[in-house]
Order: structure tokens, then sequence, then C-alpha cells
């Protein structure tokens, strides 16, 4: 008669587990960050792949974003004949959300699947066991480098991303919009303010954290074969994702509640 | 014999069991392994050979019993002791395990260059005499695993498990997907490693033959226990059916595979 409630039951008591399980590999993962001996070469490594090859997908990402700005702003203002807010717009928002919230889901696709899809085969094909064989600590050598790579890395590749976003916004309204170009820079440097630029870095960290964590967990407690490693890289990508977006609106919260509440 | 020298390795009713319990897989395994002793460990496929060298490597917790190395209980002991431990230990897995980020030269060299203590030039000179002795020429040093032939990623695996010169050394189906030939340089090799530098080796094998060479001893596990062990030559002569099945290789018997048909 109890039965209905024993599946909810399980359902909590395995969420508890993977939550204490995942807490105790954040911890973990972070303390070997900062105690020796340190992997320089699996740092470089990560840091390249990081910092480097998601240059091109992010600038991409920002540019376009920073181009439909412009324009959807265009046709909203022109309504109320706004239109030299339309400088104002595009950095605030490149700055302040599309820059890191779009540069974080571009890598949690790209390097949060690869790190998983990395780590799990290593793990089903054994390696991860022979790091330990051979005195290094997996975690030291594996997730460490990327934690620290992933926290370090994209707050420049987002900085990146939001001068692409800016020049972006520039071109459709030089362009195409027929702005007056130093009128447009211009403006964008007014109104532009150091909270902007520095709330999106530290969201790029906290995202680049998020990604490399989930990337790493999720390699790590792979399951076995090709089938657990596939598990393990869409499992890594959706939880990165849904993080940074949860993270973004609590980030976002504690940065500019005074602005809402004032 | 070697059970009145101090043990380098002993196990005592270790039991190792998966999916909660329901699965035992390691009953009740008791075992010496001497110092300089070179250990066979011989069963069929799926009785837990390779799970209980894992146990030994502390890469699997058993759920009870002991496991002491150099007479320090290691099932309970912290992971840094334990990676002190394993400085003295080289192991070869069942499908090498190689590093495929790393090129073969870096994969022998790992312990070495782990260690910091040569440089690594004189880790990758290190590493191309090993693969010598592995009967690998030295223009392998610089391909990735995946280039390599399954016989010579298991060559790769050994030459890695031997590089720091460990004093134990775990190896798992060594001479598995070897051509004959090789299977014998192997063998020599195995042997050298524990008659002349003096490193207790325990050997998983099928390979009787290979067995017989390597062996100063042969436990059988069956059925999650150490069912007979005891010198290599004795072992024609062990009174135990199991182990006359075995070695004979006969189908019908007291061992029962599971066969479906
Ligand atoms: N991680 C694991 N999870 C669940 N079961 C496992 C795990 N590892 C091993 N087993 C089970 O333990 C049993 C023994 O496995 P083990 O790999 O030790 O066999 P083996 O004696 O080495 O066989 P082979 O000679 O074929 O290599 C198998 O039935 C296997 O299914
Ligand atoms: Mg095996």
């Amino acid at each position: 008669m109890i039965n209905p409630l024993r599946p909810i039951g399980g359902a909590f008591l395995a969420f508890l587990a993977t939550t204490g399980r995942l807490a105790m590999f954040s911890v973990n993962g972070v303390s070997h960050c900062v105690r020796p001996p340190f992997y320089g070469r699996q740092l470089l490594r990560q840091v390249i792949e990081i910092g480097f090859f998601t240059l091109p997908v992010v600038g991409l990402t920002a540019i376009f974003a920073g181009m439909v700005l412009a324009l959807q702003s265009y046709t909203g203002f022109a309504r109320f004949s706004a239109e030299g807010a339309i400088a104002n717009v595009v950095v605030l928002s490149i700055t302040r959300e599309l820059g890191p919230v779009l540069g974080g889901l571009m890598i949690a696709g790209r390097i949060g699947a690869a790190m998983a899809a990395e780590i799990g085969t290593m793990r089903v094909t054994e390696q991860v066991d022979a790091l330990t064989t051979l005195s290094t600590n997996p975690m030291k050598y594996l997730v460490a480098p990327r934690l620290i790579a992933g926290t370090l890395m994209l707050p420049l590749v987002v900085f990146i991303a939001d001068i692409i976003g800016v020049f972006g916004g520039y071109l459709v309204s030089v362009y195409k919009l027929g702005f007056n170009p130093s009128n447009y820079l211009q403006n964008t440097w007014e109104f532009m303010e150091a909270i902007d630029v520095i709330s999106g870095l530290v969201k790029a960290s906290v995202f680049g954290f998020i990604t490399t964590l989930m990337g790493c967990y999720h390699g790590y407690y792979s399951g076995g074969g090709a089938q657990g490693v596939g598990k393990a890289t869409t499992n890594a990508v959706v939880s990165a994702s849904i993080l940074i977006l949860c993270f973004n609106y609590i980030l976002t919260l504690l940065f500019f509640t005074k602005d809402v509440a004032g | 014999m070697s059970q009145d020298n101090a043990a380098k390795i002993r196990l005592s009713g270790v039991r190792k069991t998966f999916a909660g319990g329901r699965k035992v897989v390691l009953d009740h395994v008791d075992l010496d392994i001497g110092k300089g002793e070179s250990v066979v460990i011989i069963g069929g496929s799926g009785t837990g050979k390779s799970v209980t060298i894992k146990c030994m490597l502390g890469l699997l917790k058993p759920d009870s019993g002991s496991i002491t190395i150099d007479g320090k209980e290691v099932t309970t002991m912290s992971p840094t002791d334990r990676e002190d431990i394993n400085r003295q230990v080289g192991m070869l897995f069942q499908a090498a395990a190689l590093f495929d980020s790393l090129p073969v030269w870096e994969n022998v060299a790992f312990g070495l260059l782990a260690r910091k203590q040569c440089t690594r030039n004189d880790a990758r000179d290190i590493a191309a005499e090993k693969l010598r002795l592995v009967g690998l020429a030295p223009d392998v040093l610089d391909l990735s695993p995946a280039e390599l032939s399954g016989g010579m990623q298991k060559r790769v695996g050994l030459a890695r498990a031997i590089a720091t010169n460990p004093e134990i050394i775990f190896f798992d189906e060594p001479t598995t997907g070897l051509d004959p030939i090789m299977a014998d340089v192997i063998n020599n090799l195995i042997v050298h490693v524990n008659q002349t530098v003096g490193a207790t080796a325990v050997t998983i094998t099928h390979d009787m033959a290979s067995a017989r060479k390597i062996g100063d001893r042969i436990a059988m596990l069956y059925n999650g226990r150490i069912i007979w062990a005891g010198p290599t030559d004795a072992i024609d002569h062990s009174d135990n059916e199991y182990v006359d099945q075995f070695i004979h290789g006969r189908a019908d018997g007291p061992i029962k595979m599971a066969v479906r048909g």
C-alpha cells in the first residue's frame, strides 16, 4: 500500500547520492588545483585547447549576436525615435549577457563534450587505472589542469568575444543603418561601465569552471563501453548548459539587484 | 617453501562482490607471495583473476579480508601512502591501457617522468632500451599507440610496466595475442626480470607452457577461491581433478563451462 511512495523515495536518494558525489568530486578537484605536483604540460595543452581553439566558434557566435542586436534594436527603437540608444543596447547586452552566456554554451558543447569523451574513454579502457599504478593521481593529472584552464581561459575568450560582438554591432549600424562611425564608437565608449565588463568576465570564469567540472565529472564516472561514454558526453553538455543558465541568473541577481531594488 | 619467508604480498580471506553483493567474484582468497618469487595465477575465463590483481593494486577495494604488502595493510591505507607503495609496483594491463594521447616513448617513460628523477632526454633513452627488451625497434618511439598492432601495444605495455625497475610486477596475460616466438621472448624477459633483477612477479596466464616457464609457483583460482597452489613441477601430480582438467584443457570434468546451445 505504501508502494507508490517507493520510487519517489528511491529517486530522491539517488539524487542525494549523485549530489554528494559531485560535491566531493568538486572539492577534491579544486584541492588538487592548489597542491603540488603540478602538471605544466597538461595545463598548457588545455589552455591552448580552451583559449585558442575555441576562438573561431565563439568569435562567430559573438559577431552574429552583435549584428542581430543592432538590427533588432533599430527596428524596435525606430518606433520611439530612439535609434541613438543602439550602441548602448549592443554594448550592454554583449558584455553583460550574450558574451558570457553564448560563449559559455558554445564552450559547453565543444569543450565539455570533448572532455567527457576523452576522460570517459580513458576510464573504460583502464587508462585511468594505469595512471594510478604509475603513481600519478588522475584527479591531479586529468581533472585539475582542466579546471584551472577552464576557469582562467574562459574570461579571456569572452573578453575577445565582447570586442568582436561590439564590432558586429558597429558593422551593421555603420554600413547597413548608416550611422556615423565616430558617433557610434563614442556612444559605445561612454555608455560602457567597468562593472558591465567585469560582471561578464566573472560569469565567464564561473561558466568555465562549471563546464570543465561537468566534463571531467561525467567522464570520470563514465560507465562501460562506447554507450557509457556517449551517455557521459550527453550528460556533460546538458548539465553544463542548464547549470550555466541557472548560475547566470544567480550571478546577475548578485551583481545587479541593487539597480532593480533602488 | 616460500611461505616460511616473510611474504611480500599476502592475501587473506579476500572477498569481492559486484552489483551490490549479488555477484560474488572472489569469495575467500588466501594467497602468499614471497619476496622475489614468481607466482602464476591460472583459472578459467571470468573467474576473477584480473579482479584479484586489481585488488592487490588498490584499484578495487575488497568487501572484506586483508591484503598486506611488505607487512603493511593496503586495503585501508590513505591514498598518499598507497601512492608510495605504487612507486615500487609495475602493472601490465590485459588490454595494455596505453595512453593514446601520448607517443609510445612517453608511455614507456611515464613512470620515470612522473618521478622527475631524470630529464626527458634520458627518459627517452631508457624507453628505447626497454622497448628493445620487448623486441620493438626504435622507430616506434614517436608513433602513437593507435598506430601499433595489438601485440605491439601489449609489448609497449610490458615495457612501461618494467621501465621503473619495480620491486613488484603484475602481468595480466602477457603473452596473449603474441606469436609463439615472441611469446617465448616475453617469457624469457619475465624470467630475467624475476631472477636477475629480483623483482616479485605475479602473472596471470591461460598458456600452460608459459606458466611452467615463468612460475616458481602456480595457484589456481576457481569459484572465488584458490583451490590449489604449489610449486610448478608439482602441478602434474596435484591429485586435484580441477587442476588436471584445466592444465590438460579437457572439455569434460568437474569444471562446467557455461555453454548454451
Ligand atoms: N567493474 C566490474 N563490475 C561488475 N562486474 C565485474 C567488474 N569487473 C569484473 N567483473 C566481473 O568479475 C568477474 C571476473 O572478472 P575478471 O576480469 O577478473 O576475469 P578474469 O579471470 O580476468 O577472466 P579473463 O581470463 O577472461 O580475463 C567477471 O564475471 C566479470 O563480469
Ligand atoms: Mg582478465
